[in-house]
């Protein structure tokens, strides 16, 4: 007797209802590598600012705003996240959708995803660094609160990309 | 990994601001006398707050740097470029003091990675097991030379040559851009004292293959067949090297030379200011104290001796800030 496996791989996916999957796992990833990201990030700088403090407690106020700017792609992940489940119907309204439109909402996700991973490492590199400046010239936080704001130009744009992107597909006819 | 040393990195960036500058020197050079000098430093901070000799205030300052260096990382490994010297040297006086019979005074370096106690327990048991693998095989061969000759140069030859390698090899092993030319600037500018000393001794072909340790910046061949002919040679030769201006100031005289040695070093540290990572700007900051130290002793030996601040001057080296 033959087998026709795509049969049994039809009868066990229906491809059809696997929509809501994608789009959730678009969702899961934005928080996911975002938090990851930021996670990394804001301990990197901790440290840096730990160090700083260490030796001298009256630069805590400045050290943590700059140890909490790799924090902020967590939370933008948080946000595309949150903005995808209530566009899906998973946090209320009807969570049916083809493979097509859940394909989209995870494309639409991974910007801010891949961009919120990758962006807070590296705004974590420039905030240690610009602690360190702050260490040495206190008084030139100002523009040591430049250098890492620069990358997190990189996360808005892949935020924005994302929300577009989340805000857009539920309008389209696939 | 680099990230390891982000805390401790940032310590150093506060630390260093308490670091001699220019000015903190011309305020030393100002005092009119040797006692001025010790009242400014210790309102600096020098010292342990009750009043010390000088070398006793520069004895505890160096240990203040490791102490701190000791807090930030319990890994040392790193500076070990910095304490073979050192533990090479206390291996020497271990050696000698056991063969020869006489018994050491104050001849023991502190702040080396091994004890002193270990090495003449070491030494007078015959025994360097305890010792890492390169510097039991040095000491062992430095122990029979010593015994079969008796003469403390050759022992202090096969010691200096063990440290030397011993340097070059932690440096590359260590990973690290800055370790690794450090520790090739060492030993080039070892070899380049060693040829000029053998030179002027007139010291045979022999013991500068001996006394010399193969580097990549320098061809130790050239530079012991240049030395051997005279000092002009020598020059000649470190002309077509990195070391050029080595020549230059040896020309000029040695004091000069030393002088450029130094400078060339924190040179090299210097880059470490803009390093937030990685353990170099540790190892700079061991660097610019040690010479904030000797520049201190310095100013006091000369205050002390009443010299002229223009030949104390002359003789002060280049800070790391």
């Amino acid at each position: 007797m033959s087998i026709d496996l795509s049969s049994m791989a039809d009868m066990i996916f229906d491809w059809n209802k696997m929509g809501i999957v994608f789009a959730l796992l678009g969702a899961v990833l934005a928080a996911l590598l975002g938090g990851i990201g930021s996670a990394i990030g804001v301990g990197m700088t901790g440290q840096a600012a730990a160090g700083v403090v260490t030796e001298d407690p009256g630069k805590f106020g400045k050290v943590l705003v700059l140890q909490l700017l790799p924090g902020t792609q967590g939370i933008y992940g948080l946000l595309i996240g949150f903005i995808t489940l209530t566009q899906i119907g998973i946090l209320g309204g009807n969570p049916e959708m083809s493979l097509a439109k859940g394909l989209l909402y995870l494309a639409a996700c991974l910007p801010m995803a891949i961009v919120g991973l990758i962006s807070a490492k590296w705004q974590a590199k420039a905030s240690v660094s610009s602690i360190s400046l702050v260490a040495k010239k206190p008084d030139q936080f100002g523009k040591a609160m430049i250098f890492p704001a620069m990358v997190e130009t990189y996360a808005v744009l892949a935020l924005l990309i994302s929300i577009l992107s989340i805000f857009s597909i539920a309008g389209l006819p696939v | 990994m680099s990230d390891d040393y982000i805390y401790a990195v940032a310590r150093v960036r506060s630390r260093e601001l308490n670091l001699f500058n220019r000015q903190d020197l011309d305020q030393l050079m100002a005092c009119r006398t040797y006692e001025e000098c010790l009242r400014v430093l210790q309102d600096k901070g020098w010292g342990s707050g009750s009043v010390l000799s000088a070398n006793e205030l520069l004895v505890q300052e160096e240990e203040k740097t490791w102490a701190f260096i000791r807090e930030l990382t319990g890994d040392l490994s790193p500076f070990d470029v910095l304490l073979y010297p050192i533990d090479y040297n206390n291996l020497k006086a271990a050696i000698k003091s056991v063969i020869t019979g006489v018994e050491p005074h104050q001849v023991f370096l502190p702040g080396g990675s091994i004890a002193p106690e270990l090495l003449q327990k070491a030494a007078r048991e015959s025994d360097y097991s305890a010792l890492p693998e390169e510097m039991a095989a040095a000491a062992e061969e430095a122990g029979r030379t010593l015994l079969e000759t008796g003469d403390g140069q050759l022992c202090d030859l096969v010691l200096d040559k063990a440290c030397l390698l011993g340097i070059l090899r932690r440096g590359k092993e260590s990973k690290n851009e800055l370790l690794a030319q450090y520790a090739e600037l060492t030993v080039a500018i070892a070899n380049i004292k060693i040829a000029v000393r053998a030179c002027k001794t007139q010291k045979n072909r022999a013991f500068l293959d001996a006394a010399l340790a193969p580097c990549a910046t320098l061809d130790t061949e050239a530079l012991a067949s240049a030395a051997c002919k005279s000092l002009e040679e020598m020059f000649a030769y470190l002309a077509v090297t990195n070391y050029a201006e080595a020549g230059e100031r040896l020309k000029e005289s040695y004091s000069a030379f030393e002088k450029w040695c130094d400078d060339k070093v924190m040179e090299l540290v210097k880059g470490q200011k803009m390093n937030p990572f990685t353990v170099g700007p540790l190892f700079a900051y061991v660097i610019a104290r040690q010479r904030e130290i000797a520049v201190v002793r310095i100013i006091l030996s000369g205050k002390l001796n009443e010299l002229d601040d223009g030949m104390i001057r002359e003789r002060l080296r280049e800070l790391y800030v």
